[in-house]
């Protein structure tokens, strides 16, 4: 394990391609089960990828991270965990609010010891947990920093950071710290803290990317989130469509499939032509496979319909498929491939 | 839909829920249904107690943030907290179904009033760290689904409306969340900082002498620094006026714990056969334990079905890639392929679910099967009911 201060390796000079050359904070969102983290992951990987540096940083407190990469859980520090194809790297952080309250008073105010003395009386868990916004500044501002280290020297540290956000119902609210804080604090250091943290999310440095489903709950959660960050100002990226089946069928087998008109005969002839196990009963086989394709005919046309509600929100939209074998490394670094492929990075 | 086998998932080890014994049962007059976001909590909840409901008990409920079509189906396009009847429920056994939306806000708001008198309820309601507490705070919604269950129990129990109250928990990135929140709401509220914030307001020194290490002006000093004067004064009413409001925030944190201990409630731990829903789902099971309550079981929902298990992912491949290599039978060859994936997933789910099971053998499950369609109306909550009950 190294740190990027340790790396002693010169800061990437590669170009920036693919459809966010100007993004360096790619904020991933979704609704819960939609596998925000594993996309958040395969992210990081795709922009890695061909000799970048990529910060992955999670800020929900669960080693989400660490258990996809199968690794030890997360300190509060900057580790590799992962070497994307080409020689990239993708470093990883768990962002632990009270760390980050510790670390900025003691960046501003020099005052580590009365950050511990705080945090015996409850102090610090009251800032990190009901302050309105305080929490949230300090995640989004361990964010900024990482976006800005190395930037007045020219030589940014990381080219990009992908972080694992909260879930769509909470991201507007999450991302839009000023005004969370600023019904609160109306002057005072944590409201220039957060007025340089928004101006750096609203910038068109950052982009909000929604992960989803084609199903009807979570698409209908990814419109609502992309109005409500419209309406914040705030800048929406891509929804990636994850876990898609897609149709496996020709678009007439899916018709005849749908309207249950499948030529019974020809699958027949199908089956026994593809010299299937004799103990395998020929009607039954047959049968079983014109169920489950009127199955499957039936959820892609309501993938469709899904996709076409998504369409209309005018995003670009990324598509992974459901990895059948779940997912470990191999389909993460899959999955990056894909991301590439459709011209994330 | 050809011979359904839901509970291929299942080793055949894995003791049976009886579904239909535990909402018949009158000695259970609660059930909590909780797991991870997005396992389908909610469809869980509103789709036994419809069956619930048509099987003669007086059921009621609680949902905390259902799909919009789903809430409409059950009459629900406001989050009021008001149970309102259900359209369309068979009541030939006498049963009766009321659903409702929680509003934490609303809730919290109700709890203000209900103790208070008008004038200071108003302040309360007005400062900006309640407002914060009762809209932001992660775990009010928690917290709030409980004081309501509570709430709901005893209007059973006064009026004899209801005699069964299903409850969808909040969907909380972890299970245990439900369980944790309300006891770290209340050990906040009633912490040593939240006293010696409000000690100036009750004559200082009283606190101030207890506090070792730190002295109030060092406290105040970086809070001021770091929030701003103003914000430490608001902070300051907010806490004073609430700790005479409540008197220990904490006490009625753990009552309302301790009602879901109460012999009369089951747990129903909700998962996905997914490795995260499944992890979440054994952290539950294990807590539950630990705490003395109730587990009723596993309900694993969205499991594949795996019609003819004796045809085999390599099988179908091999034969879909003969029809190929001889260019005929397209249609054929595309079917044969979409059901080895659908194999293939369903082996997967069912080693994810083999491993929940090893750990937690003794720990009945119901499984429901996945549905090609999303489960928006009665009609598709009967169904999901029925599978699960019939296992």
């Amino acid at each position: 394990m190294s740190t990027p201060s340790t790396a002693g390796r010169p800061v990437t000079g590669k170009p920036r391609g693919g459809d966010w050359p100007k993004v360096r904070l790619h904020v991933v969102s979704g609704k819960g089960g939609t596998g925000k983290t594993t996309v958040a992951a395969a992210l990081a990987l795709a922009l890695a990828s061909g000799g970048g540096r990529v910060l992955l940083m999670e800020v929900e407190g669960r080693q989400g991270i660490a258990q996809l990469f199968d690794t030890p859980p997360l300190p509060y520090e900057e580790r590799l965990v992962a070497v994307a194809p080409d020689g990239g790297e993708v470093f990883a952080l768990a962002v632990d609010p009270e760390a980050a309250l510790l670390e900025y008073l003691e960046m501003f105010y020099n005052m580590r010891r009365a950050g511990t003395a705080l945090r015996k009386l409850g102090a610090v868990d009251f800032a990190t947990t009901i302050a309105p916004g305080v929490r949230d500044v300090l995640l989004t501002g361990k964010a900024i920093e990482a976006v800005k280290r190395g930037e007045r020297a020219g030589k940014p540290t990381y080219d990009a950071i992908v972080m694992d956000a909260p879930p769509t119902g909470r991201i507007t609210r999450f991302l839009n710290v000023t005004s969370e804080v600023g019904g609160l604090a109306k002057v005072g250091p944590i409201k220039s803290q957060s007025d340089s943290v928004m101006a750096v999310i609203r910038s068109p440095r950052t982009a909000v990317h929604l992960v989803t489903l084609l199903e009807e709950m979570p698409v209908q959660e990814t419109l609502d989130g992309i109005e409500e960050l419209r309406e914040s100002q705030l800048p929406v990226g891509a929804v990636i469509v994850n876990m898609e089946r897609g149709p496996r069928l020709t678009p007439e087998g899916l018709r005849d499939a749908l309207d249950g008109t499948l030529d019974v005969d020809e699958v027949k002839a199908g089956v026994v032509a593809a010299e299937l196990p004799r103990k395998l009963n020929v009607n039954t086989v047959t049968k079983t496979l014109i169920a489950e394709a009127a199955e499957h005919a039936e959820r892609v046309e309501l993938e469709q319909t899904e996709r076409e509600r998504l369409d209309a929100a005018e995003r670009p939209i990324y598509e992974l498929p459901e990895m059948s074998g779940g997912i470990d490394l191999g389909a993460l670094y899959a999955m990056a491939r894909m991301l590439r492929e459709q011209g994330v990075a | 839909m050809a011979d359904p086998t839901p509970l291929a998932a299942l080793p055949e080890s894995t003791p049976v829920l009886d579904i239909d014994g535990l909402i018949d049962d009158p000695g259970v007059k609660v059930i909590v249904c909780c797991g991870s976001g997005g396992v389908g909590k909610t469809t869980t909840a509103a789709s036994l107690g419809l069956r619930a409901a048509e099987r003669g008990r007086k059921v009621c409920v609680m949902t905390i943030d259902p799909a919009r079509r789903l809430a409409q189906s059950m009459g629900l396009s406001q989050l009021d907290n008001t149970p309102r009847s259900v359209a369309g429920v068979d009541d030939a056994n006498g049963g009766s179904l009321d659903a409702m939306m929680l509003d934490m806000k609303r809730t919290f708001d109700e709890i203000v009033e209900s103790h208070s008198d008008p004038g200071r309820a108003q302040a309360i309601l007005e400062n900006p760290f309640y407002q914060a507490l009762s809209t932001s705070f992660a775990g009010t919604q928690e917290y709030m689904a409980m004081e309501k269950l509570g709430q709901l129990r005893s209007a059973a129990e006064t009026t004899g409306e209801w005699d069964l109250i299903i409850v969808d928990t909040p969907p909380s990135r972890s299970a245990l969340d439900f369980l944790d929140a309300p006891k770290r709401l209340g050990s906040f509220l009633d912490g040593r900082l939240m006293k010696l914030l409000s000690a100036p307001a009750r004559g200082a020194g009283k606190f101030g002498a207890k506090v070792v290490g730190a002295s109030l002006s060092v406290v105040t000093g970086t809070l001021t620094k770091v929030i701003g004067a103003q914000v430490l004064k608001d902070l300051q009413g907010f806490v004073s006026s609430f700790d005479a409001l409540f008197g220990g925030f904490r006490q009625r944190a753990e009552a309302t714990y301790a009602q879901l201990q109460a012999p009369d409630t089951r747990f129903l731990v909700v998962a996905a056969p997914e490795r995260d829903a499944l992890r979440e789902a054994s952290y539950f099971v294990e807590r539950l334990a630990g705490e003395d309550m109730p587990l009723a079981g596993l309900i694993l929902n969205r499991v594949q079905e795996v019609p003819l298990p004796n045809l085999s992912a390599e099988t179908a491949l091999a034969g879909a890639d003969r029809l190929d290599e001889n260019g005929e039978h397209p249609l054929t060859a595309g079917m044969l392929r979409l059901h080895a994936d659908r194999v293939a997933n369903g082996q997967r789910q069912r080693r994810l679910a083999q491993r929940f099971s090893t750990a937690h053998p003794r720990v009945p499950a119901a499984a429901a099967p996945a549905l090609a369609g999303d489960v928006h109306d009665l009609d598709g909550l009967r169904e999901v009911a029925a599978a699960l009950a019939d296992q």
